[in-house]
C-alpha cells in the first residue's frame, strides 16, 4: 500500500464523505412518502432504507467502467480533479440539504467533475453533447414520466376504491409502501453506492496500487457500503420534510402510487442505459400523485424551488469543483490540504446553521417547510 | 450528438404501463378485501372477495420479485 500517495488517500476520504452526504439526502426518495403516511415509523423507516443501502452496494459487482459515463475524458482525469470534483459535489449536498431541498446527488457529483476537469484540462476534457445526452434530456424527461405515471395511477386508485371502507383502504395501501420503498432503496444502493466505489478504484489505478482494469477490492465496496448505509440511517430529515410533507399533503394510496411509478421507471431506465436521477424521478411522481387526488393541495411554491434547485445544481457543483480544481492544480499538496479545510469549515457552519432550527425524527412531520432561521411559533405555524 | 428516442419513449411507455397495472391491480385488491369485510360484517363468509384479493395480491407479489431480479445483477 505504500503506493497510496496523500492525494489519493484524500480522494479516498472525500470520496466516502460525498458517499456518506448521498446516502443522507437521498434517504427521503425512498422513505419520505412512507414517513409521512405513518406507513413506517421515521426510525424504522431510515433502519431499512440503510440495511437496504448497504445490501445493494454488495450486490452490484459491475463497477462502471468509467467514473462518468463517457461524460469528462477519463484519460485526462487526475486525482487533483476527482479530489476537487468530490469537494465541489459535497458543498452543493449540504447547502441543500440545510434548504431542505431534494436536489440530485449524482447532477452534484457530475457537475463538480465537469468543473473540475474544465479547470484542470480544458474545454476539451468535457464531452458536452454527452452531458446533454446523458444528463439533461433524462433530467427533463423522467421526472415528466414518473409524474404523469403516478398521476394516471393516483386517479384510477381513489375510482376504484371511493365506496370502499376509509380504514381498510389505507392500511393496504399502507402495507404496500414498504415494498415500494423497499425497493427503491435497494435499487438506489446498487446505483449510488457503485459510483463511490468505481471513483476510489480509480483513482487506486491512477497511482499504481492496483492494476489497469481490476475491480475494487473488498475493502474499498465495504467502506463505501457502509458509508451510504450510514448516511441513510442519519436520514436527511430536513429533506425527507420536504418531500413527504412539503410538496403534498399526501396519503397512503398516493403515496403507494408514487412510490410504484418511481420504481418503475428507474428500474426501465437502468435496463435502458440511461442515468437518471433517483431524486428527480421520485419527486415527479410525488408531484403526479399530488395531482391526481381531486381537492389534494398541491405546493406549487414548493415545487418550483425545487425545480429551481435541479436547474442550479449542475453548475453550482460545477463551480466549487472549478475554484477547488484551480487550487489544487496550482497549489500541490498546500493547496489540496487548503481546500479540504476550507471544505471541513463550510460544513461545520452549515451543521451548525441547521441545528438553530433542528428536523429529526421526532419533529419530521409536524410541518410542512424547512426554516433556516428560527421563527417564533415556527412549530404551531404550517 | 445521438438521442436515443426510441429508448426514451420505451421507458415512457413500459412504465406508464408497469405503474399503472400494478397499481390498478392492487387497489383491485383493497378494495376485494374491504367488501370482504363488509360482506362479513353482514353475515356472509365473503370467500368469494378473499380470493379474489388473495390473486390481486399475488399478482403484485410477482412484480416486486420481478423488480428484485432486475435490481440483482447476479440474476441475470
Amino acid at each position: 500500500m505504500d503506493h497510496i500517495t496523500f492525494l489519493v488517500s484524500m480522494v479516498i476520504v472525500t470520496a466516502l464523505a460525498f458517499d456518506f452526504t448521498n446516502g443522507f439526502h437521498d434517504t427521503a426518495n425512498a422513505m419520505a412518502t412512507s414517513i409521512a403516511t405513518g406507513a413506517l415509523r421515521p426510525k424504522v423507516a431510515v433502519a431499512i432504507s440503510g440495511v437496504l443501502n448497504l445490501a445493494g452496494a454488495f450486490l452490484s459487482t459491475e463497477v462502471a467502467r468509467t467514473i462518468s459515463g463517457g461524460i469528462v475524458a477519463d484519460n485526462l482525469v487526475t486525482p487533483g480533479m476527482i479530489f476537487a470534483g468530490l469537494i465541489g459535489a459535497i458543498v452543493w449536498n449540504l447547502v441543500t440539504w440545510l434548504l431542505g431541498l431534494p436536489s440530485s446527488s449524482s447532477h452534484a457529483l457530475f457537475g463538480g467533475l465537469i468543473g473540475a476537469v474544465w479547470v484542470g484540462a480544458g474545454r476539451k476534457g468535457v464531452h458536452f453533447n454527452e452531458v446533454l445526452d446523458k444528463i439533461l434530456i433524462p433530467a427533463v424527461a423522467s421526472p415528466v414520466v414518473a409524474g404523469v405515471a403516478a398521476l394516471a395511477a393516483t386517479y384510477f386508485t381513489y375510482r376504484l376504491t371511493r365506496r370502499s371502507d376509509g380504514d381498510t383502504v389505507a392500511k393496504g395501501f399502507r402495507t404496500g409502501q414498504i415494498a415500494s420503498a423497499s425497493l427503491v432503496s435497494l435499487a438506489h444502493g446498487t446505483n449510488d453506492a457503485q459510483k463511490t466505489m468505481g471513483v476510489i478504484t480509480l483513482a487506486l489505478i491512477s497511482c499504481g496500487a492496483l492494476a489497469p482494469g481490476s475491480g475494487p477490492p473488498v475493502w474499498v465496496i465495504l467502506t463505501a457500503g457502509l458509508a451510504i448505509a450510514t448516511g441513510t440511517y442519519i436520514g436527511g430529515w430536513r429533506i425527507i420534510r420536504t418531500m413527504g410533507k412539503g410538496i403534498v399533503d399526501i396519503q397512503s394510496p398516493q403515496g403507494f402510487a408514487a412510490e410504484s411509478a418511481s420504481t418503475a421507471v428507474i428500474l426501465t431506465s437502468a435496463n435502458m442505459g440511461f442515468a437518471l436521477s433517483t431524486t428527480q424521478v421520485c419527486s415527479g411522481g410525488i408531484l403526479g400523485a399530488g395531482v391526481g387526488r381531486r381537492l389534494a393541495e398541491v405546493r406549487w411554491g414548493t415545487a418550483g424551488q425545487m425545480a429551481l434547485a435541479w436547474l442550479v445544481t449542475l453548475p453550482a457543483a460545477a463551480a466549487v469543483g472549478a475554484v477547488a480544481a484551480s487550487v489544487v492544480v496550482h497549489g500541490g499538496t498546500l493547496g489540496t490540504v487548503l481546500i479540504a479545510l476550507a471544505a471541513a469549515a463550510v460544513a461545520a457552519v452549515i451543521v451548525v446553521l441547521s441545528r438553530r432550527s433542528p428536523v429529526d425524527a421526532g419533529n419530521v412531520n409536524d410541518a410542512s417547510t424547512v426554516p433556516v432561521r428560527q421563527v417564533a411559533n415556527a412549530k404551531a405555524g404550517v | 450528438m445521438d438521442v436515443k428516442w426510441g429508448s426514451l419513449g420505451q421507458v415512457a411507455l413500459v412504465s406508464f404501463g408497469a405503474t399503472v397495472g400494478v397499481v390498478v391491480v392492487f387497489a383491485l385488491g383493497v378494495r376485494a378485501l374491504a367488501a370482504r369485510q363488509e360482506a362479513r360484517a353482514h353475515g356472509a363468509t365473503g370467500s368469494a372477495q378473499g380470493q379474489v384479493a388473495g390473486v390481486c395480491f399475488t399478482v403484485c407479489a410477482c412484480a416486486v420479485l420481478y423488480g428484485l431480479y432486475l435490481i440483482i445483477p447476479q440474476f441475470h
